[in-house]
């Protein structure tokens, strides 16, 4: 079976790439960065989705399935380039699968999709709506393409289209919203606020996007690793050190002194948990986490 | 967290408590609605005091709260902040056997406080919210509703052992996850915290419903004596979409029975009665 992967040069999309070639799919990837030490049996083409060449990969290997994971995710990546690139690719990925015979899609999402507030419920479930846009307009593109890919459900009901929404990352790989924001010797938080933070490791997170694959999953599903953990256990686990900033001054000091660069709508995330019940997905694959809460710090802790 | 270090070793009784809950903690001694075991040993153990020494609650019929599974404990609100809330916690964690940990179901602006959201995160108190109360029924947890809310605590001294308009709420989720409701009655908040006047636009500053008054202006609560007294379940059938008459009829049964347990706390408070009159 011949797999199309779009985003395949990022982190979570080599990793996927990978776990496919080990459970005996032909891989295919498209991208605009390169990856330069891929396995050779892995096709690859130097594109944007949104562009006529990604097109005519489609066209022309005409993939059995297809995963897209070539959204822009990090918050230091303002601008409108993002945006349409979260947006359009999107929609070009759902066009080209239909227009191209593709027989399974699958649309990698974020569980920030539900948002983080003093009244949000813990343990989320698909059929919930986007809560916090308002608060976090820099999420607005996310949301917007799991939606819009949502809709591919009822517009082209004879593709099996699944949209997971994987909660944060973590990992070897130091790569990822949570990763980056615990990457640095001492960690800001939020004086007086400790969210839970729901996180799967790096490859448990690609073979849970292999497994969608595999069981052909039509619907949204949530995706999570471990039992959550609250924030400062995690930063400390890490072995890092915590430090505490007032919400005011964390507000005021973003991009300066040291905090990160984050949008404000951020600190809600910093404050609140957002942490999703995965039971239908396991439910429906029968799939199991490899990674406990502790060997997936420790294996971000130890990593180079 | 580390200021109770300091000031309250942690109590060996309460830790042997603690870790008695019927509670799966992971390797971070998380449970996963992410109760901190360790802090909540901690706590619990600096709140002790409190509820043994600078209060002193006469518990009743604490074997009327099922020592496991789904339950609901609805009650009374009485006095200006909910001291209620509290003892009853205390009641539950340091007196019933075996303990278990009630999930109030809080307002909105608490865990928008810094330092109040961590506590009550890390103590499984969470923002009242339909949706949160049913998964932790369904994963038979105990859950402490007070349907008064906010109008309740907002009762002056001179009203504390009336009930004011209960909420519908608590009874839709009794009936849809089939769990029994454990009314109770809480006597003597109105002497630990006596309000004379609530100032709600003073708390709309703050981000709060209102900030109470007392007799001697500040909010510390003297030392008083509580009667807390739980009834026996009550259980009701339906399948929570029923029309509103129909469930405002079960809710007042069970008003009824909270007024009927604040009466009997308030006569045994005067020492009118004494424990063997109790019809719990």
């Amino acid at each position: 079976m011949k797999v199309l992967v779009t985003g395949i040069s990022g982190t979570l999309g080599r990793l996927t790439a990978l776990k496919l070639l080990q459970h005996g799919y032909e891989v295919i990837g498209i991208d605009r960065r390169p990856w330069p030490d891929a396995p050779e049996s892995v096709e690859l083409f130097q594109a944007d989705i949104r562009k006529r060449p990604a097109e005519d990969v489609f066209r022309t290997r005409r993939p059995d399935a297809a995963i897209h994971m070539a959204t822009v995710t990090h918050l230091v990546h303002q601008s409108v380039d993002r945006m349409r690139v979260n947006l359009y690719g999107t929609r070009a990925f759902i066009h080209h699968c239909n227009r191209y015979g593709v027989k399974q899609a699958v649309f990698v999402g974020r569980h920030t999709f539900y948002g983080a507030a003093a009244d949000s419920p813990l343990y989320h479930t698909e059929d919930e709506p986007p809560m916090s846009t308002h608060s976090f307009p820099e999420l607005a593109d996310l949301v917007a393409a799991d939606l819009y890919a949502a809709s591919a459900l009822w517009r082209y009901p004879e593709i099996a289209t699944s949209v997971l929404r994987i909660v944060y990352t973590l990992g070897p790989s130091k790569h990822g919203t949570l990763a980056t924001f615990i990457r640095g010797p001492n960690v800001p938080l939020v004086m007086g606020f400790d969210p839970l933070f729901h996180f799967i490791h790096e490859d448990d997170a690609a073979e849970a996007i292999v497994t969608a694959l595999g069981y052909k999953l039509h619907g949204i599903y949530n995706i999570s690793g471990p039992t959550p953990v609250p924030l400062s256990t995690i930063v400390r686990a890490a072995g890092r050190r915590a430090l505490p900033v007032p919400e005011i001054a964390f507000k005021l000091g973003l991009g300066r002194l040291g905090l990160p660069h984050l949008p404000s709508g951020a600190i809600d995330h910093l404050k609140y948990p957002i942490v999703v019940d995965s039971d239908a997905f396991r439910r429906a694959t029968r799939y199991t986490h490899q990674y406990d809460e502790r060997e997936t710090i420790n294996s971000f802790r130890a990593a180079r | 967290m580390v200021l109770l270090d300091n000031l309250f070793p942690i109590d060996p009784d309460v830790a042997a408590r603690i870790e008695a809950l019927d509670l799966q903690f992971n390797k971070f001694g998380v449970d996963p609605y992410g109760i901190d075991k360790n802090d909540l040993i901690r706590f619990m153990s600096a709140f002790a005091w409190i509820y043994r020494y600078y209060f002193k609650v006469d518990v009743y019929g604490i074997d009327n709260v099922p020592g496991r599974g789904r339950a609901i404990l609805v009650g009374n609100h009485s006095g200006g902040v909910a001291i209620d809330g509290a003892m009853v916690m205390g009641s539950m964690l340091l007196d019933a056997e075996p303990p278990r940990l009630p999930h109030a179901m809080l307002d909105k602006f608490i865990h928008q406080f810094p330092g109040a959201s961590k506590l009550m995160s890390r103590t499984g108190q969470f923002t009242g919210n339909p949706d949160q109360a049913k998964r932790l029924l369904r994963a038979e947890r105990l859950i402490l509703a007070f349907p008064e809310g906010a109008r309740g605590t907002a009762k002056l001294a001179k009203d504390a052992d009336s009930l004011v308009e209960f909420g519908t709420g608590f009874m839709r989720l009794a009936l849809e996850t089939k769990s029994p409701i454990v009314p109770f009655g809480f006597v003597g908040g109105g002497d630990a915290l006596p309000t004379i006047a609530n100032l709600k636009g003073l708390g709309r500053l703050f981000g709060v419903p209102y900030i109470p008054v007392t007799k001697w202006i500040v909010l510390v609560p003297k030392p008083t004596r509580f009667q807390l007294l739980y009834g026996k379940p009550l259980t009701f059938e339906g399948s929570g979409h029923e029309r509103d008459e129909v469930v405002c009829a079960m809710v007042d049964q069970v008003k009824e029975r909270i007024r009927d347990l604040i009466r009997q706390g308030r006569q045994l408070r005067e020492k009118e009665i004494s424990e063997e009159d109790l019809v719990l």
